[in-house]
């Protein structure tokens, strides 16, 4: 395989006995648009905490573009470009959309900590534009100046991904990113995935809707019972059997 | 963005000129003499600083009144061993209390919520004890640190022996109205630089800490030393405030420590409108007239006010108010908090604005950007 950036090798991960992940291995290459899927409980969301530090794996590492992730703190892991959009929205409502969206644009520039309290935050003209064509893109600059507090639960999903794009990363995680969202809202956010997917960037997704999935993953995983069983490009997952009795056969893809 | 700078430069303007002309102003309030004019410019800094901590990340310290205590202990230090130039007391208590902040702050911030207040506030209180009794040979225990005939002061130049000499800027007296005005330029130094921090990058990282610290952190911001640093700068204030207190009235004693000393600048702030630029202030100047004017009444006062009404209802009235004033003026206080706390969650500042809002709605519908966070101001 070429240029693997993400490595997650060989990972174990239980919950007082309860094995939630087991022998995980799972690889993405550079410019990949990799998608997890699997049933409820299936140990997706798991991953992705193991992924971005939230969780430590019992054993096994994962490793991204040659630095080992297990063990970093959320920050370090953020700072090397590897960035995870939520949910549930993790935003911050007491700010307005635009300083959510231009204070992960400053962790991007700044690093994890600056001591720069003589400058003016609303004088980051170049931080500020790059906000607002995020939050145009994601298709909410008709509220640019209001509180986060006050977008309904759809658009602070839009939200979600605007803060997580933002910051370039090299590596997205995406955790249903359109859950939660109408129809003609899901579609946009397919499209807005595609465009960024043109533009190279290595994306990890975690996905109910089967739509979605198939119509943006170069490669899927299936996880089911904390086990990957079976990996592949959509084609030969929709085919595998295995796939279609554990998850796939109810869904009528 | 340049109508906001152009605010922000009104607010400083106004708010320099309103601290400038407080002995004009405050005369008919009763309260434009020196030594309570200090006291509001003094307990002002306390609560601007303290507000940089709680207003801004959300961090509540109980134990401010440390660093108000420490800054103390360090300016009458310089004045008996340097000097009884103010400048010198001024930067050790303010460095000095920096010091003891980043080692409490250190420590504390590995906590949040009510364990971190708990921390903040057993630290002050073993600073409390420890100034009363194992350290007495630098804090001069019960009887507090005071100036002696026989201070080395070795940067002064031999004065007039057998008097304790006064602070001095220069030369000039810190006594009375130029001791007033010494404090009140370093307020609105203090202000400026508290509306600096409020307006960075670094004060917005704060807010954001208060609003989701989790969320910061996957952001990729290692969200500790923006709190220590918060710590570190409030408990700075803290220290200038004590400085001040001993530039006015060159002794220290530990009792400026007492937990009480760091419920009282929660207060403040609270009373203000804390995570606002003025209220702190506000609610500084709030709470020491109250302390100084209201507790100054006697009932002698109060059968005057009331002399005009027949004698049982006089006698009544009085008997009602007197509850309130002189040695109860901490059950006014106390009632005005909880109206405010219950009615203005956010403080005075929240009624200005409320009032501020009623006018632009009636009057012209000039909506100005009320994106850039109104709770900023």
């Amino acid at each position: 395989m070429d240029n693997v950036v993400f490595h997650v090798a060989d990972v174990h991960k239980s919950f007082a006995g309860l094995h939630a992940l087991s022998d995980i291995d799972l690889s993405v290459t550079e410019g990949e648009t990799h998608a997890i899927i699997g049933p409820n409980g299936a140990g997706k969301s798991t991953l992705l905490n193991v992924c971005i530090g939230r969780l430590k794996p019992d054993s096994g590492s994962v490793v991204f573009d040659g630095n080992t992730l297990t063990g970093k703190k959320p920050h370090e892991i953020n700072q090397l470009g590897v960035v995870r959009v939520f949910q549930t929205p993790e935003i911050f409502p007491d700010l307005t959309l635009l300083e959510n969206v231009m204070v992960p644009c400053l962790a991007k520039r700044d690093g994890s900590f600056k001591l720069n309290w003589f400058k003016s935050f609303r004088g980051e003209k170049s931080i500020r534009d790059h906000a607002v064509e995020t939050l145009v893109d994601v298709g909410l600059e008709s509220q640019v100046g209001s509180h986060a507090s006050n977008l309904s639960r759809g658009d602070k999903r839009r939200l979600e991904l605007a803060m997580g794009l933002a910051q370039k990363p090299k590596l997205l995680l995406l955790d249903e990113p359109t859950a939660g969202m109408a129809r003609h809202d899901t579609n946009a956010t397919i499209d807005l995935l595609k465009r960024i997917k043109a533009t190279g960037m290595t994306k990890v997704i975690i996905e109910h809707d089967m739509h979605v999935v198939f119509s943006l993953a170069d490669r899927i995983s299936v996880l089911a019972g904390g086990r990957i069983i079976a990996q592949g490009t959509p084609d030969e997952v929709k085919g595998n059997p295995k796939v279609v009795e554990a998850y796939l056969g109810e869904e009528q893809v | 963005m340049n109508s906001s700078a152009f605010k922000d430069t009104l607010l400083l303007v106004v708010f320099a000129t309103a601290i400038l002309t407080m002995p004009i102003w405050l005369k008919p309030f009763g309260a434009a003499y020196p030594d309570l004019m200090q006291r509001f410019a003094i307990y002002g800094l306390f609560a601007i600083g303290f507000n940089i901590l709680f207003g801004l990340t959300g961090y509540l310290s109980f134990g401010h009144a440390a660093f108000l205590g420490v800054g103390s202990y360090a300016a009458v230090w310089s004045f008996k061993l340097l000097t009884m130039n103010v400048l010198p007391a001024v930067f050790f208590g303010v460095i000095v209390a920096g010091f003891f902040a980043y080692l409490i702050g250190f420590i504390s911030l590995r906590r949040s919520g009510i364990y971190f207040s708990i921390l903040t506030l057993a630290f002050a209180q073993m600073c409390y004890n420890l100034a009363y009794s194992v350290l007495t040979p630098i804090t001069n225990g019960e009887t507090g640190l005071q100036l002696t005939l026989d201070d080395p002061r070795v940067l002064d130049a031999q004065a007039a022996a057998g008097s304790i000499p006064g602070t001095t800027l220069f030369g000039i007296p810190m006594t009375g109205i130029t001791g007033f005005y010494f404090c009140a330029v370093v307020l609105i130094i203090g202000f400026f630089i508290s509306m600096r921090i409020f307006n960075s990058p670094f004060g917005m990282m704060l807010k954001a800490i208060k609003s989701n610290q989790n969320r910061m952190s996957y952001t990729g911001f290692n969200t500790r030393p923006y709190l220590i640093w918060a710590f570190v700068i409030s408990g700075m204030y803290a220290g200038l405030a004590g400085s001040l207190l001993a530039v006015t009235d060159p002794l220290a004693g530990a009792e400026r420590m007492q937990w009480t000393a760091s419920g009282e600048v929660v207060l403040m702030t609270i009373l203000g409108g804390a995570g606002t630029l003025v209220g702190p202030f506000l609610g500084a100047g709030l709470i020491k007239y109250f302390e100084n004017i209201f507790s100054s009444f006697n009932e002698q006062i109060l059968h005057e006010a009331f002399a005009a009404l027949p004698d049982g209802l006089e006698n009544a009235l009085v008997g009602l108010t007197s509850l309130f004033v002189g040695e109860g003026w901490h059950l006014t206080l106390g009632l005005l908090f909880m109206v405010i706390v219950i009615f203005l969650p956010g403080g005075i500042m929240e009624g200005v604005r409320r009032i501020g809002s009623l006018f632009t709605r009636s009057g012209s519908k000039a909506k100005s950007e009320s994106s850039t966070a109104p709770e900023a101001r």
